[in-house]
């Protein structure tokens, strides 16, 4: 199974922050059962890597495995929009909710 | 002139910008550079930095929004910007935020700009900038679906580089001349500092213009200045419609190099004085140009000589026919002679190639043979606003300037005769050359209308030319209309202008 890789881009430990990195991860969980990596990369602690991505707003998740690679920017609180934004496979076919 | 919360500028470099703001940009501060596409903001922006590393050595950060850095550093290195160079010695340091090629990222919930401030914050810590500029922050709206999102996040970024001290230029674009400031609003969040860059169509002619709209709790020039992009020199501001006070005035006289005009005149004209001659096609201004040219170069003094209305051959045989050999004061280096036709240049362009020669040659006098070629082609507005600012030029070199002007001219307007008395309001000498109907034949004339802070000779006295010059002989008597006794030297005489516009117009 492939393994998901995605690197969040957040700017200070903020609420927002946290709020982007807990919705990723739930999402993975719920899609992904647990076959995935995240990387979190604080752009005030880390600014030259943000330049490196040039990433402009926060948090901003880009999912670097599978190809093609995506961008996702915001807090990703709808997490159906997200879901579809990152190009995950629907939570159903996940074997571990399987109906 | 607040004394006590004045708030401190910080020079631009910009040629002329910082005269027209006096003094440059509000230090510390963020300022909106608003324009049209191709009125040149993006040139402003990176000439702010390369100004700000070139005069003053502070470094300085460009945020690009639009343009890719590649393409910054290709179209400054063409104006002798060498950022390249720059961002290897640590002066310069970009911020690409401009989008890349089928980038398009969605946006889920909320977000916010922490990561663009944070890379600002860590480039001009890394360069010790003093200067940041940002462009264009219209990219920015197009790219977030979201503009009210993208305004108080833009809010942060200028709270963000306030709080870094340093001053910066933030530009944008406005989707037309005469309309707001910005196309989506940008202004309230930098409202402080804004400037309107303008490119328009005015009688034919493109100009650029710069207007300083407001710089909140600080003094600057009122109106649009006109400005020209120049490929060695970028952006220069022509400081048109004021003088630079000078404190200092010469009390050193020269001569005009005609003995009897120099009497006339007191002794000779001021060092720094510029000298407005007047007189219809045939009365000698050429003649007196070119002696006032001979003068300085017997003096061992520099001249330059500006022709508009012919080619250098002509002048150079113009002036061998009353025997003066303009080859062989070329030749020595004392004298050169600029022509062109006024048709050809715009008075900017003009104004800057004087301004350049006056550096490089450094002139102790110059001559320009006849403005009246210029009224041609310019507004009279126009024509003004460069006497004003050649002027400027003139008067800080102490260059001692003959204009010479023909009144009746193709000078149309109806406001004609008030740009004609405010040119010689804006000479420190005026002589005026006439044609006078004696009793059986055609006399010359000449008068010494004006001659600021010294004595002068109130009579009209008659005048001939033969091949070897211009000499002035005794007062001319029985012509009574040209005495007027009027004291207003703008009605002394009555001058050609108003007998023009008198007479039936067609």
């Amino acid at each position: 199974m492939t393994t998901y890789s995605f690197r969040l881009y957040v700017a200070g430990n903020t609420e927002r922050s946290h709020a982007a990195e807990v919705n990723l991860r739930f999402l993975c969980d719920a899609h992904l059962s647990g076959m995935y990596e995240v990387e979190v990369i604080d752009a005030v602690e880390r600014p030259e890597l943000a330049e490196e991505g040039r990433i402009l707003a926060t948090p901003t998740v880009v999912r670097l495995a599978p190809p093609p690679q995506r961008r996702v920017i915001g807090d990703l609180s709808d997490h159906g929009r997200a879901a579809i934004a990152l190009g995950l496979p629907a939570a159903d076919a996940s074997p571990s909710e399987g109906q | 002139m607040t004394g006590s919360n004045a708030i401190a500028r910080i020079p631009t470099g910009i040629n002329g910008f910082d005269h027209v703001t006096l003094g440059g940009l509000p230090a510390g501060r963020s300022t909106l550079v608003s324009g049209t596409t191709g009125s040149g903001k993006t040139l402003f922006a990176v000439e702010f930095l390369s100004r700000g590393i070139m005069r003053f050595n502070e470094p300085g950060v460009f945020v690009t929004f639009e343009e890719t850095v590649t393409d910054i550093r290709r179209n400054s290195a063409s104006l002798g910007f060498p950022i390249q160079s720059w961002e290897d010695d640590g002066k310069w340091a970009f911020v690409e935020a401009s989008a890349s090629i089928g980038e398009d990222a969605p946006a889920v919930g909320a977000y916010d700009f922490g990561a663009l401030v944070a890379r600002i914050e860590h480039a001009v810590r890394q360069t010790g900038a003093r200067r940041v500029a940002l462009d264009s922050l219209n990219a920015i709206f197009t790219r977030f679906a979201d503009i009210s999102v993208v305004r108080h996040e833009l809010f942060r970024v200028a709270s963000a580089l306030k709080a870094l001290g340093v001053t910066s230029v933030l530009t944008a674009e406005r989707p037309e001349e005469y309309d707001g400031v910005t196309r989506y609003g940008v202004e309230p969040f930098v409202l402080d500092n804004v400037i309107i860059l303008r490119n328009v169509l005015r009688q034919g002619r493109r100009s650029r213009t710069v207007e300083i709209v407001k710089f909140r709790g600080a003094t600057h020039r009122t109106g649009e200045w006109l400005f020209t992009i120049d490929p060695r020199d970028g952006i220069v501001v022509v400081p048109l419609a004021f003088l630079t006070p000078s404190d200092h005035a010469s009390l050193a006289r020269v001569s005009s190099g005609i003995p009897e005009l120099d009497e006339m005149c007191g002794g000779g004209f001021y060092r720094d004085a510029i000298v407005l001659m007047t007189g219809p096609t045939g009365t000698g201004k050429t003649l007196a140009s070119l002696r006032f040219a001979a003068a300085a170069v017997e003096a061992g003094e520099r001249c330059l000589l500006c022709t508009f209305d012919g080619t250098r051959g002509q002048l150079f045989r113009t002036a061998a026919s009353w025997g003066l050999d303009l080859k062989a004061m070329q030749a020595s280096g004392l004298a050169r002679v600029m022509s062109s036709y006024a048709e050809v240049t715009s008075p900017e362009d003009l104004f800057l190639q004087l301004r350049r020669a006056v550096e490089e040659f450094a002139p102790a006098r110059l001559v320009i043979d006849t403005v009246s070629a210029l009224e041609r082609v310019v507004a009279p507005r126009t024509l003004l606003d460069f006497i004003i600012a050649l002027g400027a030029v003139l008067r800080q070199s102490e260059i001692t300037t003959l204009l010479t002007r023909t009144p009746s001219g193709r000078l149309i307007s109806a406001d004609a005769p008030a740009i004609a008395s405010d040119i010689a309001g804006l000479s420190d000498v005026w002589i005026q050359l006439r044609y006078v109907e004696g009793p059986a034949e055609i006399q010359r004339a000449i008068a010494v209308l004006q001659a600021r802070g010294s004595a002068h000779d109130h009579r009209i006295r008659q005048f001939w030319i033969d091949d070897t010059g211009m000499h002035i002989g005794g007062p001319l008597r029985g012509v009574p209309h040209v005495f007027t006794g009027a004291t207003d030297p703008g009605t002394a005489w009555g001058s050609p202008e108003s007998e023009a516009t008198e007479g039936p117009s067609g």
